[in-house]
């Protein structure tokens, strides 16, 4: 796998395949919050494999349009399909959708009153119907995979922050989701902390993972975005994939956000 | 070459050595002297105030142990009290317990019969206590509540197994007290978070209105009032020939009461459970109810545990109202124990016998949720 030490350097090969179907799609997507317009003729299509990153200024609306693709926030415009099922206030979609989709968050979100393990457990057992022995043998291959299975009998106030985020990312790969969702899931973190929550992520790219990424860490958005989407004031402004990206920035917008962002 | 510093001669030695502290900063002399000794003023303070708690103390006890009158001579009307009106202010009469004890905690409930309530006491208690063990807080407790209150219920009325039957009237004293607080909070707590969460519900304004309404109303009138309008108001609108027993009323009014105030105990809870566990309980698919109860509710009721232990010591307290609309609970037994012409005058002593009877078991309860919130609290602090 990719060291981040090396990240940006290596690129992690893409497993998109080239009839890949879409996974998610966002059609004209708008919303306000008040008067306030956060998103704007959102669109956007992730494939089957596909690890996409999002990145721009706060305020932006890049945490709004990734917490609308499993509803947390709802839109009031355009079409959003995920997995093929269109989100409306039907809740048997919402349902439906949201045991596909995991989700990461910046400030971790873990269940302070469970263990480790039962923090993991919990939704198989409850929305999956598990059997409570077989979702702790899962619980804990995740945990071990996100390399922290001697601490499942603590509780989330014991560990550090970057233990704590790999927690998170094990618990919601627990529900076998199809599509894997990141808000900003290092920013809280201590910079000490950062790489080892990256590394996790860049093994879950490898293993083929369909990914959406919002996050300023450049590194890992050289080394295994498919594509990188740049979002200003509410609307996407540029996407391609990072090579290009990077290197050649087409609108004025990101490039002066390239130059903020990597310039120091 | 200018000689080295002490700061440089200190960095990069061998690692600085862990001391013990200073032996001024330890031990008991040390805390005496920061605490009570500090100054001439803390030490003239200190000294003051041990003046008046020893003295204090003594003649308390002076009169509550060595001049007090634990028996006096006859019995029921021909009683003779003459030696404790003779130790007025000197010494007190326990002798007015030892006759009187069974009126007080057990009312007017036939005298031969009393072993029922007696009984009842205990189950209560044991109730309290296996409810109070986590190791029991799984679903087999609701049926232990069933098996328990139905036993109660046929040891107070009888009328089957061969025991008399004894009207609710006769009814009095602690077992009067425990009913109403038991009942009033086993139901009083469950509708209560039923309110908190309905009171949130801001998708359903009918919902929220309602329960807003609710809380507002019972909170905004005095706990006496409802008990009257429960006891004098509630049976005109009952049709003719129908009727609910007095008990029963004042019971609902006291559950509609707490569950009001625990409501807002409950809701200040569920509003410090930060919104990131929400929204991680709706990312992994949780419904609305599994997430409530999963979730929400058990990092909710633990952070409300002081308060609604508060509110549950001052509920119990609550129940002596009862007395106003003539229901013999333990405050109004007392209050009557000393009605005979032989006996007046010695509410001192009968008060103080209940108000140990109350502080046992408020205190009890302030005691458990302490030890609760540690337990709660073991292993998860940052």
């Amino acid at each position: 796998m990719a060291e981040v030490g090396e990240l940006g350097k290596v690129q992690v090969r893409s497993a998109v395949q080239p009839d890949a179907k879409p996974m998610i799609e966002l059609r004209k997507v708008n919303k306000w919050f008040g008067a306030l317009h956060v998103l704007r003729d959102v669109s956007l299509t992730v494939r089957e494999r596909e690890r996409v990153v999002v990145c721009g200024p706060s305020g932006s609306g890049k945490s709004t349009m990734i917490r609308c693709i499993n509803r947390l926030e709802t839109h009031q415009e355009g079409q959003i399909i995920v997995d093929g099922i269109e989100l409306t206030d039907d809740l048997r979609n919402i349902d439906a959708i949201r045991r596909e989709v995991g989700m990461v968050f910046q400030s971790f979100n873990l269940f302070p009153h469970l263990t480790i393990l039962e923090n993991c457990t919990l939704a198989p057992i409850w929305v999956r119907k598990m059997p409570k022995k077989e979702a702790e043998e899962l619980a804990m291959e995740f945990l071990t995979r996100v390399r922290i299975p001697e601490q499942a009998k603590k509780y989330p106030g014991q560990l550090s922050g970057g233990q704590q985020q790999r927690v998170a990312i094990a618990r919601a790969l627990c529900m076998r989701p199809k599509i894997m969702l990141f808000d900003e899931p290092t920013s809280a973190l201590d910079p000490e902390m950062i790489k080892e929550v990256l590394d996790v992520m860049v093994e879950l790219a490898e293993s083929g993972m369909t990914m959406v990424v919002v996050t300023h860490e450049m590194g890992f958005a050289r080394t295994v975005a498919d594509r990188v989407v740049f979002m200003d004031r509410g609307e996407v402004v540029e996407v391609g994939p990072p090579k290009e990206f990077f290197g050649n920035p087409r609108s004025e917008r990101l490039r002066t956000f390239l130059s903020q962002i990597l310039g120091h | 070459m200018t000689p080295p510093s002490a700061e440089a001669a200190t960095l990069g030695a061998a690692p600085a050595i862990e001391r013990r502290p200073p032996s001024f900063a330890l031990g008991p002399i040390a805390w005496l002297r920061a605490n009570l000794f500090s100054s001439w003023l803390s030490t003239a303070v200190t000294l003051l105030l041990a003046y008046f708690l020893v003295s204090w103390t003594l003649s308390f006890l002076n009169w509550a142990v060595v001049n007090a009158i634990w028996d006096v001579p006859g019995t029921g009307q021909q009683v003779d009290t003459s030696a404790c009106r003779a130790a007025r202010g000197e010494g007190a009469c326990w002798a007015l317990i030892g006759e009187k004890y069974r009126f007080i905690l057990f009312g007017l409930y036939p005298f031969d019969e009393q072993w029922r309530p007696a009984l009842v006491v205990v189950i209560f208690v044991a109730l309290y206590v296996i409810s109070a063990m986590r190791r029991f807080w799984r679903k087999e407790l609701a049926l232990i509540w069933l098996a328990a209150l139905t036993a109660i219920g046929v040891l107070m009325w009888g009328g089957v197994f061969g025991l008399p039957y004894v009207e609710q009237e006769r009814w009095g004293g602690l077992v009067i007290t425990l009913i109403l607080a038991t009942f009033g909070i086993a139901f009083a707590f469950p509708l209560s978070i039923l309110v908190a969460l309905g009171r949130r519900q801001t998708s359903m304004p009918a919902v929220k209105a309602l329960c807003v309404v609710y809380i507002e109303l019972i909170r905004g009138v005095p706990l006496i009032s409802l008990l009257f309008m429960a006891s004098v108001m509630f049976p005109l609108f009952l049709p003719e020939g129908m009727n609910i027993d007095k008990l029963l009323r004042a019971q609902i009014a006291i559950i509609l009461f707490a569950a009001a105030y625990l409501a807002e105990v409950v809701r200040g809870g569920l509003q410090a459970i930060p919104k990131g566990q929400y929204e991680a309980a709706d990312a992994l698919g949780l419904t609305y109810w599994q997430k409530t109860g999963l979730i929400i509710l058990p990092q909710a009721l633990k952070i409300s545990i002081p308060p609604l232990v508060n509110t549950f010591i001052g509920m119990f307290k609550d129940t002596s109202l009862v007395l106003i609309i003539g229901i013999y609970d333990l405050l109004n037994t007392a209050k009557t124990s000393i009605i005979e012409p032989a006996w007046q005058g010695f509410g001192v002593e009968a008060y103080l016998f209940v108000a140990a009877i109350y502080f046992v078991f408020c205190f009890a309860m302030s005691k458990y949720s302490q030890d609760l919130e540690r337990e709660l609290d073991k292993g998860r602090r940052r």
